[in-house]
């Protein structure tokens, strides 16, 4: 093997690294590395100037290897390696020193962070001397998206892609499409009408030819890679067949179980046999099998009875269908923080306290009270209504440390709505600060308190309890330091938003990152904010953090234009760091092959050959093997020893 | 006894790209100081790290080898963790079967949200190791 010819960079990133990295000092001792024939460094490697500096040393110095001293590859790996191939040599050629997030940014002391960054920068050294030079390998793409959410980011996401061209499989585990954002009564800033923004959005889905909505159904088992991956998809029973069903509603009129009604969150009762609500999307009915006294037509098969458009079939059963798509879409929302949590206000058995989908369910038109602000203990006009803020959100010990980012502006909608439907009513609102950023929002605000006249008061709630008929709040208001006491009739919680049971399970089956509160880690929190860390997995809504509708309805068409220019592309190009097999090494031991998680391995005329499109690089079977007979490109066992050698000098 | 005061123990960090690797970033990130004791190596996967490449370590002069992962149950490679922990179990055996102390080689698990827990499992890992004092069973060039 004739000798490397490497270049090395070393990053000021401003004063990032050079604070506590003796840059100068990095440079001089790899020049001092055998391989190593050029080295310099650079207050910012990654601009222009520094990325055409690196082409320029690598073109005059015949450099066949580089390496970068900067920040984590996860920034700026791509940058240079596609900066290494404009010069003319493979990108793979190029490794990344990470002495930033690993170094300079942990330890404050100069000698110290000066040692380590060398020791890696010798570590990145000895291993790009080892390097082959790789070309990316080219898979198929399959021009197909899978959605996985159907509110209004999956729903718009979807729209955007088919629009583009691309065949969309959109999957929602309830049975109708919408979301959370079906179940708002009005919107702000501009108290539009949810309903009649979403609902022709929900049509558009269901009749686009593009789309194939699959309702009702969970995402079970991903596998594969960006460009073609197989989803197995769970189809629950509904029981009921959409093509035959006249939503007629003859069944729920003699089904006799009641349960609490999930869409109007328990305020009104539905039977086993239910539609989500009149306007549902696909318009049929579904026959909940845990609620329903047993699909045993003997034991009652009333609704199938009554059913004259002879839709209902208790024979249907789960079924598995499995769909190739070349990217997915996460946008599985989020779920209110249970009132069950919060003690001080009584954990959610206190009569007439309220979460604020509730709220809206109450003055929404097409809700249990058609629209009327009453209260749910006795139906009468609430007087009193006291709105609290931050339940839940912006508490570190008890509950959720981060801010719910929506709940200012909506309880601000909620009082002005409520003003509007009892022009004589009182509403109080508790707050901690109002965060109304937003086009609009401040002034929406202004005027909930100005011309609607809601009263807001600075401080927290200590407790609430049920006295003589009514709702006892004991607050503050930090600003005059009175101690505040209301009766009131009602009380509405501004519940902090929690990413939803869906989403935990789709990181899950994705095997995508959450960050420490739960939502779906995006790949960069500035530069790569609806990408997953996982190429070909794309995220969107408020399962990525919480977020109000514009917001989400930007995000997902950002996700979808990055959807459709990733399957733009003929052909993808796959990491062509997979595994090699030495034939003289091995035996046909077949170790590798029952480690390998992707049966990308098989035995052919007695020894191990790799699939290199299904290879995904992981090194499973290097670790498995007793010959060093399985490698992985450029992370070979030689490599990883000058590594160690390299760590410990 | 300054001596023994002054001694810092060596360690070969192993992080997996997808979570420790991030994890370590994300200590970054957040400026959580930490001891500059070990010098990562990231791997695509904690499941790709052949007994060899512990014992080499050893074999090198460290006096401690971390090994980091994705959360049992979240390998980004589906099952690479569970293969890492049994080999882990089995290395320390053999390590003690030649006088190594087990303790000088730690498993952990460090998802990419979880900058502290790297920052913690470092200053602890470099807590446990002073008491052992240098490793020299394994090292090639022992004095």
């Amino acid at each position: 093997m004739t000798k490397k010819r490497t270049g090395v960079f070393v990053c000021h990133c401003g004063n990032n690294i050079a604070a506590t990295v003796d840059v100068a000092r990095v440079v001089k001792e790899m020049s001092a590395e055998e391989t190593v024939v050029y080295s310099q460094d650079y207050v910012y490697m990654c601009s222009d100037p520094g990325q055409n500096a690196v082409i320029q040393a690598i073109k005059d110095n015949q450099l066949d290897s580089v390496v970068v001293s900067c920040c984590s590859p996860s920034l700026h790996e791509k940058t240079f390696r596609d900066n290494t191939t404009r010069a003319g040599i493979s990108g793979f050629t190029c490794e990344i020193a990470n002495i930033r997030e690993q170094c300079a940014w942990v330890h404050k002391d100069r000698d110290v962070g000066t040692e380590k960054a060398i020791k890696i920068s010798r570590s990145a050294v000895r291993r790009a001397g080892r390097n082959q030079s790789l070309e990316p390998i080219a898979v198929p793409v399959t021009r197909r998206v899978m959605v996985i959410g159907g509110g209004i980011a999956g729903i718009q996401a979807s729209l955007d892609m088919a629009n583009a061209g691309l065949e969309v499989i959109l999957v929602e585990r309830q049975a109708t499409l919408g979301g959370h954002m079906l179940q708002l009564s009005e919107t702000f800033p501009t108290l539009d009408c949810s309903q009649c923004i979403l609902s022709p959005k929900m049509v558009e889905v269901s009749r686009h030819p593009k789309i194939k909505v699959m309702t009702y159904c969970e995402v079970q088992e991903v596998s594969g890679s960006v460009g073609n991956f197989k989803a197995k998809i769970l189809k629950k029973p509904t029981f009921v067949d959409p093509e035959k069903c006249n939503i007629c509603d003859d069944c729920t009129q003699v089904c006799p179980v009641v349960v609490p009604n999930e869409y109007e969150l328990g305020l009104t009762a539905r039977r086993a046999i239910y539609i989500p609500y009149a306007q549902a999307i696909p318009a049929s009915y579904t026959l909940d099998e845990e609620a329903c006294l047993g699909l045993n037509p003997i034991r009652c098969g009333k609704c199938k009875d009554a059913c004259e458009a002879d839709a209902i079939n208790y024979d249907m059963r789960p079924e598995t269908v499995v769909e190739e798509v070349g990217a997915i879409v996460v946008a599985t929302g989020f779920d209110l923080y249970p009132q069950e949590n919060i003690a001080e206000y009584g954990y959610g058995k206190v009569e007439d306290v309220l979460d604020g989908l509730q709220f809206e369910r109450l003055c929404s038109a097409s809700g249990a009270t058609s629209g009327h602000v009453l209260r749910p203990s006795d139906h009468k006009v609430p007087k009193d209504v006291v709105f609290i803020q931050c339940v839940g959100s912006r508490d570190p010990a008890q509950h959720c440390a981060y801010c719910s980012k929506i709940c200012c502006m909506y309880t601000a909608k909620h009082a002005t709505l409520y003003k509007h439907h009892v022009p004589d009513g009182r509403a109080y609102v508790f707050y901690i600060d109002i965060r109304s950023g937003g086009k609009g929002y401040e002034e929406f605000v202004q005027r909930t308190m100005e011309e609607d006249g809601a009263i807001y008061l600075r401080g927290r709630v200590s407790k609430l309890y049920r006295h003589n008929g009514k709702v006892k709040v004991l607050g503050t208001d930090t600003l005059t330091g009175q101690n505040v006491e209301i009766d009131a009739d009602m009380v509405v919680l501004a519940l902090a938003m929690q990413p939803s049971k869906g989403t935990a399970q789709a990181a899950k089956v994705l095997k995508i990152g959450r960050d420490k509160d739960g939502f779906l880690a995006e790949a960069h929190p500035k530069l790569r904010p609806v990408e997953s860390v996982t190429a070909g997995i794309f995220l969107a809504g408020a399962a990525q953090g919480p977020k109000d509708i514009p917001e989400t309805v930007a995000q997902a068409g950002a996700a979808a234009a990055k959807v459709i220019a990733l399957l733009s592309q003929a052909t993808l190009s796959h990491a062509p760091t997979v595994a090699r097999v030495r034939r003289s090494h091995c035996t046909g031991c077949e170790m590798c092959v029952t480690a390998c998680p992707y049966h990308a391995i098989r035995l052919e005329n007695g020894k191990a050959v790799v699939n290199e499109v299904l290879c995904e690089g992981c090194g499973s079977c290097t670790a498995t093997c007793l010959r060093a007979a399985i490698e992985v490109k450029n992370a070979t066992q030689m490599q990883v020893f000058e590594m160690i050698e390299a760590c410990l000098a | 006894m300054s001596e023994e005061q002054a001694y810092e123990p060596k360690i070969v960090a192993f992080l997996c790209k997808w979570c420790s690797s991030a994890g370590s970033d994300l200590a970054g990130v957040s400026r959580i100081q930490y001891p500059a004791n070990a010098t990562p190596i990231t791997v695509p996967c904690s499941g790709s790290i052949s007994p060899l490449y512990i014992l080499s370590a050893f074999n090198k002069g460290a006096d401690g080898v971390l090994l980091s992962g994705c959360h049992i149950g979240d390998c980004h490679y589906i099952e690479g963790n569970y293969l890492a922990r049994r080999k882990i179990y089995l290395i320390k055996e053999l390590l003690e079967m030649v006088g190594v102390e087990p303790d000088r080689l730690r498993m952990s698990w460090v998802s990419a949200a979880e900058g502290a827990k790297y920052a913690q499992v470092v200053k602890d890992f470099v807590a446990d190791l002073k008491p052992l004092g240098p490793q020299d069973k394994l090292k090639a060039d022992r004095t």
